[in-house]
């Protein structure tokens, strides 16, 4: 680790300011210290914001939650009412990581976590998203866990996160706050950039702007699942992951929320592949159809060619599951 | 960076350069060897420790970010001698064979079991909202943040629905 | 003083069934649990030594030229830098298991992507590894170095050839035959205790806390690599945070600890940081292996292949011995095998527990499994039917063997009669399937000493610079020696892991507890000897127990016979003919269910159960979790293992623990073990043979076995992932 300032924010609005001005901030640092160890990231000081007011879970006028940027992954996989009316967002949560780091991890730092490609990791090899310009050693190189969608000749990295999946399936939006105390809502789809050819930007945050809180809608009708494929029973990270919310009328899918991890830079959600489905009678011939459009311009390079044939097995898989039981 | 802070029920006021870890603020600083480090990125769960009665990676987090915390170690749960009930069973059913890991597995055990007794949820709960039994499938599932290279994994599980049993 | 005993003769006493005492074999807890549990138990890296100061290693970044440290000025100017040192004496690599020498040295030329160069000292750790990561390292007049064995130059490994009869010809005449060839990755030993090294100088003499599990071998490999005498040399192990081969050899860092204490005048203290663990201690060899099975209508083997190409550094002669197991397994009159060695610049290549059957047995289960199926015979059927009368290579008869009531009893315990067809039985999206492989690892007895100590109160001591690696050292020698002398568990002391003591035969190669625990064996015996000359009676006739000699219809306490004296012996074991006389080995077999998911591949282990037969039992609570540690690597190397290297520069890409995957507590269900009884003469006067590696040689392919009996998938390049899976689906 590199030398750095240390600061303890009192209030969201002072801690923007001092981010604003060159600081990274820190919460569950489960991430950003791992990172930083490494001195893949190295910032020059660090504003601890663990002391703010951002630990709540409110319910909203409209049925829905707020979810302070602060609470812990445990905290809110294991909230009441997640899991009674957003139980897809519970099972994510409770598919990541470990009881340790969810126990530390927050919210917040959740959904602006980095990538786990490996090449990122390894400062002695070169990285776009580390060092713009520099080149992506992961194209050509060991590329098992990385993405199929979303992806640019500068960067195939994909994002880890299993509960901003959940997130991208129930609609979710952040809300945050600037250095000048103004405030905004996006989409976690407007919040995270793909690579293009800045992969270092990953998200459309400008410096010092903090997440306060992530906002979840009003309950979505209908069945819910999270499905996570990966290479050991736990602790690991996804190859695959589907969030689905599916609801049948008169033998018909009346709904169907999908979000997929572990393919793309974000978490990936395609609407056109929600309207394929949507009006019609579920079938092992439709799942496919789904499958085909979600997984068209679907590119492998190499090591993670399998990940294509896998999201589709996965997707039928978890239709069928939704579909089957809905009827029920 | 001065950090105040109880661990294992004595008050440490540390005065340290801010990037010492809690892990290497214990083992380095306070003489407190039982957390261990094995991968020092919050890969493996050797250096699981309770703050404020909840597990965590001490590798994974800053000492002064702990000002004001009760830290509680291996070393707060028992000493050789007057064992914990945990740390008893995992004697008796050899659920450790180095030893590395364990002081972690225990820390980490001894939260989980809480967590379950608190209604918690895992991975492998059929249902969100029902109380979670003390299967062993249940126990493997959430002592999978603690890595065991010599795998007395079965033992492990043995050792603390043993243990839990004599608590219940 | 000194009981000297050379193994050359079956030992047929069997005394340790006759002692009163009554503690080996015995399910006893391991007296240093209450350390290991409460954090009290001292590992290289916790010890707290006055004044040290922090060594962090720096790596190579590419696998070729001449290294030049660009900013080593400035580095030495930061924030508590002590010294950058690039001394010609840091190692290239690790020792190989039981090298008694230094191995290739000199940081002035990068070998492989990972090959730690330098070592930079600061007095805060934090200091340290910062100051190390600012270290600019470039690499002068690379070259584009061979990282791949498949295209890589070859050596033929020509004392592992074999050619008996004619195998083409069996192999054209059988009535089944199977002509497969399966790969292996390179696995890491992956101890949960990262290598460490404490250096600290008094004078000329240097003592260095390490984390090793061959003291005797690695102090000399010290001494050569820093060019002082053996003497003035002291290497503390007491306790190891898991070697499994890794921690065989002296390794880079307690070399750079070495010097950098003697350079800055202060303790030292260098630990691995966890991807340099990955890349820079020891690989198994990844292998390829070509297996060739003729049998006849019956299912009986005419011939068998096995030839396999493994790979190591330039300059290093460790070539992964896959057909150890292959030369006497099976039947079958004609033979061939066949090793080749290829030269890459990847991280060595060395022992990682079971080197050979761990990776060999295995492939050689997934063939014979396919010979089953093409057969249509039931796979414990066939191996039952292919047990040779005597090795099949030498005519050497097996030392002890109980192969065969392993297969039967562990079918039996497992409900192997239950198992379903290929693609039978499906429990929702789950496909289950059960598979089974034979397990067998080559047994060797080491030369080893041990000092036993009877004390005037009438306790025990035993020393020896022996280690326990998790292994239950510290538990069998208190046994051992406990029912030779007639004493409580708790009335005998252990002391371990100090070069200062009785020189032992190290933990490795499944030797450890049989050698060492003969050292103490016949230090008793000596002991027993004393006592009995003293009682004037013979030994034989004396009965120890409970701190109590009976004998003549009289008794009287130890403290009372020895009168305010002490009575220490030398136990020294060597080993002789009865290594070369009979072809020694252990056995067993393993049991798995799998289900396979329908849609992702991936598969979980819902059952596995190992029986096995090794001799004379020790510890029935130590030696069980040996199996089940042994079953787990095979459940990592089934499923989950990989190094992967990268394509262009070989390093190793997954270097840490979230990216290798070892497996964790859920991938790992309720393994269950019976240990047989057994007893081998042969082996050594415990007839005790090895335990620790047993539980992996093989296990492996009982996993892929049921696998394919799921799903039809027959996965051939290990490990068997998801991705494998379903593209057979």
């Amino acid at each position: 680790m590199r030398p750095f300032g240390y600061t303890r924010a009192d209030t969201s609005e002072s801690a923007a300011r001092q981010a604003a001005s060159g600081g990274t901030f820190i919460a569950g640092g489960t991430n950003l210290l791992d990172l930083m160890k490494l001195e893949v990231m190295a910032p020059e000081a660090l504003i601890d914001i663990n002391r703010l007011d951002l630990g709540a879970i409110e319910e909203t006028d409209d049925g829905g939650l707020r979810i302070g940027a602060l609470v812990s992954n445990s905290d809110l996989a294991n909230d009441a009412r997640i899991r009674k009316d957003w139980p897809v967002l519970s099972r994510a949560l409770l598919a990541g990581a470990s009881g340790q780091l969810r126990n530390k991890a927050t919210t917040g730092g959740n959904l602006l976590q980095r990538t786990r490609c490996l090449y990122f990791y390894d400062r002695a090899m070169p990285c776009n998203k580390r060092e713009p310009g520099a080149g992506c050693s992961a194209k050509d190189g060991f590329n098992r866990i990385l993405a199929v969608l979303g992806t640019s000749e500068h960067c195939i990295a994909a994002h880890p996160s299993d509960m901003a999946v959940a997130m991208r399936a129930l609609g979710a939006e952040v809300e945050t706050l600037k250095e000048n105390g103004s405030t905004r809502r996006l989409t976690l789809d407007n919040l995270y950039l793909l690579p293009g050819d800045r992969p270092d930007q990953e998200t459309v945050l400008e410096p010092g702007e903090l997440i306060t809180a992530v906002v979840l809608p009003a309950p979505v009708d209908g069945k819910q699942t999270y499905r996570k494929v990966r290479d050991r029973a736990s602790y690991a990270f996804a190859l695959v992951s589907v969030a689905g919310i599916a609801k049948l009328e008169n033998g018909r899918i009346a709904r169907a929320n999908l979000a997929f991890g572990g393919l793309a830079p974000k978490p990936w959600r395609n609407a056109e592949v929600e309207a394929l489905l949507t009006g019609e009678a579920p079938s092992e011939d439709l799942f496919n159809k789904a499958a085909d459009l979600l997984l068209a311009e679907a590119q492998g390079y190499g090591a993670n060619d399998f990940k294509i044939p896998l999201a589709r097995r996965t997707l039928v898989s978890v239709l069928n599951e939704l579909t089957q039981e809905a009827q029920q | 960076m001065e950090t105040n802070l109880t661990i294992n029920g004595t008050e440490q006021r540390l005065d340290l350069d801010p990037r010492t870890t809690l892990l290497d603020a214990l083992r380095h600083h306070l003489g407190l060897t039982g957390s261990k480090k094995g991968c020092d990125h919050g890969q493996c769960g050797a250096c699981t420790v309770m703050v404020n009665g909840r597990r965590i990676n001490a590798c994974l987090t800053l000492v002064c970010m702990h000002d004001g915390d009760e830290v509680t170690t291996i070393e707060g749960l028992g000493q050789p001698g007057n064992l914990s009930p945990l740390q008893e069973a995992f004697v008796n059913e050899d659920g450790f064979q180095c030893g590395y890991c364990t002081p972690g597995q225990i820390c980490s055990a001894t939260a989980m079991l809480k967590e379950i007794s608190d209604g918690w949820p895992s991975h492998v709960t059929d249902d969100l909202d029902g109380k979670a039994k003390l299967t062993a499938e249940e126990i493997s599932e959430r002592m999978s943040g603690n890595l065991c290279r010599c795998s007395a994994y079965p033992n492990i599980v043995e050792a603390i629905r043993k243990a839990a049993g004599e608590n219940t | 003083m000194t009981e000297q005993f050379k193994m050359d003769a079956p030992a047929t006493a069997r005394r340790l069934d006759d002692m009163a005492q009554g503690l080996v074999g015995a399910p006893l807890d391991r007296p240093e649990g209450p350390l290991k549990v409460t954090g009290t138990a001292t590992y290289a890296n916790e010890w707290q030594v006055r004044g040290m100061v922090h060594g962090v290693m720096v790596r190579a970044p590419d696998n070729s030229g001449r290294v030049v440290l660009a900013n080593c000025d400035a580095v030495e100017k930061m924030p508590g830098v002590l010294a950058v040192i690039q001394d010609d004496r840091l190692l290239r690599n690790p020792a190989q298991g039981t090298a008694n020498k230094a191995p290739i040295q000199g940081p002035q030329h990068a070998a492989y992507l990972g090959q730690l160069i330098a070592v930079v000292v600061a007095e805060g750790f934090e200091q340290a590894r910062h100051a190390a990561q600012s270290l600019q390292v470039q690499l002068e007049n690379g070259e584009v170095m061979p990282v791949d064995p498949a295209t890589a130059a070859v050596e033929p490994q020509e004392a592992k050839t074999l050619d008996q009869g004619d195998l083409d010809g069996a192999m054209k005449d059988a009535a089944f035959s199977v002509d497969v060839t399966y790969t292996t990755p390179s696995h890491s030993s992956s101890p949960m205790e990262p290598h460490a090294s404490i250096a600290s100088w008094q004078g000329d003499d240097l003592t260095l806390r390490g984390s090793y599990q061959m003291l005797k071998y690695n102090r000399n490999e010290l001494s050569d690599a820093l060019g002082i005498h053996p003497d003035r040399l002291r290497i503390l192990s007491p306790y190891v945070g898991g070697g499994f081969g890794s921690k065989l050899g002296i390794a880079p860092e307690a070399v750079a600890a070495a010097i950098a204490a003697k350079k800055v005048g202060r303790p030292v203290s260098v630990a691995l940081q966890r991807p340099q663990v990955y890349e820079a201690t020891m690989r198994r060899s990844e292998t390829t292996q070509r297996v060739r099975l003729a049998a006849d209508a019956e299912g009986r083997l005419t011939g068998l292949g096995h030839d396999a190409r493994v790979s190591n550094l330039p300059g290093e002669t460790f070539a992964e011995p896959v057909l150890q197991a292959s030369y006497f397994l099976y039947a079958g009159e004609n033979r061939k095998m066949s090793m080749e060695l290829a030269r890459v610049h990847r991280l060595c290549a060395g022992s990682v527990r079971a080197p050979g059957e761990a990776v060999g047995v295995t492939v050689f289960e997934g063939a014979m499994d396919e010979l089953a199926v093409q057969i249509g015979m039931d796979p414990v059927e066939l191996r039952r039917r292919n047990i040779p009368e005597k090795d099949p290579e030498s005519g050497k008869e097996f030392s002890s063997r109980r192969f065969l009531e392993a297969l039967d009893s562990g079918a039996e315990t497992f409900g192997w009669a239950n198992r379903p067809g290929v693609k039978e039985r499906r429990e929702g999206e789950w496909l289950i399937g059960y598979g089974m492989a034979s397990a067998a690892r080559v047994n060797v007895l080491m030369e080893s000493q041990a000092r036993v100590t009877l004390t005037p109160e009438g306790r025990a001591r035993v020393e020896t610079d022996m280690t326990d690696i998790g292994t239950g050292t510290y538990a069998i020698l208190g046994q051992i020696a406990g029912d030779m002398l007639g004493l409580p568990r708790d009335a005998v002391d252990v002391v371990l892991g100090d070069t200062t003591l009785p020189p032992a035969s190290g933990s490795g190669g499944s030797w450890g507890a049989a050698s060492s625990g003969t050292s103490v064996y016949l230090a008793c015996e000596a002991i027993r000897k004393q006592l009995a000359e003293r009682l004037e009676v013979d030994e034989n006739d004396l009965t120890l127990k409970d701190g109590m000699a009976t004998f003549d219809n009289q008794a009287r306490s130890l403290s009372d016979i020895l009168n305010g004296d002490q009575i220490a012996k030398l136990g020294h074991v060597l080993p002789g003919d009865t290594s070369e006389a009979v072809r020694q080995a252990t056995f067993g077999a393993y049991f798995a269910e799998v289900a396979v998911h329908a849609a992702s591949g991936e598969t979980r282990v819902r059952r596995m159960h190992g029986t096995f037969a090794a001799g004379r039992i020790l510890n029935a609570k130590t030696a069980r979790s040996q199996c089940l540690g042994g079953m787990t690597f095979g459940i990592g190397i089934a499923l989950t293992e990989e190094m992967a290297f990268d394509p262009r520069d070989g390093h190793v890409a997954n270097h840490n623990l979230a990216e290798y995957h070892i497996p964790v507590n859920a991938d790992v269900p309720q393994l269950t073990v019976d240990l047989l009884e057994e007893r081998d003469d042969w082996a050594n006067p415990l007839q005790a043979k090895g335990i620790g590696e047993l539980g992996i040689c093989g296990a492996a392919a009982a996993i892929t076995n049921a696998i394919y009996n799921a799903t039809g998938v027959r996965v051939r390049d290990y490990p068997a992932t998801l991705d494998k899976v379903i593209a057979g689906m």
